[in-house]
């Protein structure tokens, strides 16, 4: 492979890096392009696994909700839900 | 927290070519969770509910983005499988030295579906899509738990 090869990949590797940094919320971000690839890819695992979690926590939620209304008014708001989007 | 119309999305996401799959995940989503209710009886466990819910959440995903991505073909098959759906929880539990890149991307390739078939460069674009499309299903989560609770609140008159 040729050094000048290498050297774009390089870049595309970085701009895949950077688009991944702004995806995270400002305060997973460690200061702008100085954050090391390391640091960055650990703070995106952080990231999924805490959205993971945060996934679980609703449906649990949910599920709850659902559980206090009989099934004919969850049935209206969930309609009315789908309709509002 | 402010309240924000799920469809027209947000500031800080100007990703606006995420708005025919955001509908179809709504829409997948809701249907879902509509037929939890109908099939759900007063002697269904809390638990085993919540595990539908969370499981129509991953489905509403993958179909949203459909045989596009990699993660969201692997997460297809998943489904499809019927295994359970788990996702890695704790950080590793080996001892912390200064981690290269490389090693880091071992333990996000664990996290996206379809990661361990992933070069480095797969990798960094599927994280991203999947990335933004969990923050779009937990956004849709809590605009649902949002409009559900405010009519359990106030429930209309017919």
């Amino acid at each position: 492979m040729s050094s000048r090869r290498s050297r774009v990949s390089e870049e595309e590797i970085n701009e895949l890096i950077s688009k991944l940094q702004s995806l995270l919320p400002e305060a997973r971000r460690r200061g702008g392009g100085r954050a090391s690839a390391a640091k960055l890819l650990k703070e995106t695992c952080n990231y999924i696994r805490s959205l993971n979690r945060e996934v679980d926590d609703l449906s649990g939620r949910l599920s709850a909700l659902m559980a206090t209304m009989d099934h004919n008014s969850a049935e209206a708001e969930i309609i009315r839900s789908l309709l509002r989007q | 927290m402010e309240s924000k119309s799920f469809t027209t999305g947000n500031r800080d996401n100007p990703n606006t070519d995420l708005h025919g799959s955001k509908n179809m995940m709504a829409s997948h989503f809701l249907r879902a969770l509509f037929r939890i209710q109908q099939t759900s009886t007063s002697s269904s466990s809390f638990a085993g509910r919540s595990r539908r819910i969370r499981r129509a959440a991953y489905a509403s995903m993958a179909y949203s983005a459909g045989a596009r991505r990699a993660w969201s073909r692997a997460l297809l098959r998943k489904l499809r499988s019927r295994a359970r759906l788990r996702f890695p929880r704790r950080l590793s539990r080996t001892a912390r030295p200064q981690r290269r890149d490389m090693d880091q991307a071992q333990v996000l390739r664990k996290l996206v579906p379809g990661g361990p078939s992933m070069d480095y460069c797969k990798l960094l674009e599927e994280t991203a899509d999947y990335i933004r499309c969990l923050t779009t299903q937990v956004r849709l989560m809590q605009t649902v738990m949002d409009s559900i609770s405010s009519y359990a609140h106030h429930p209309m008159i017919p």
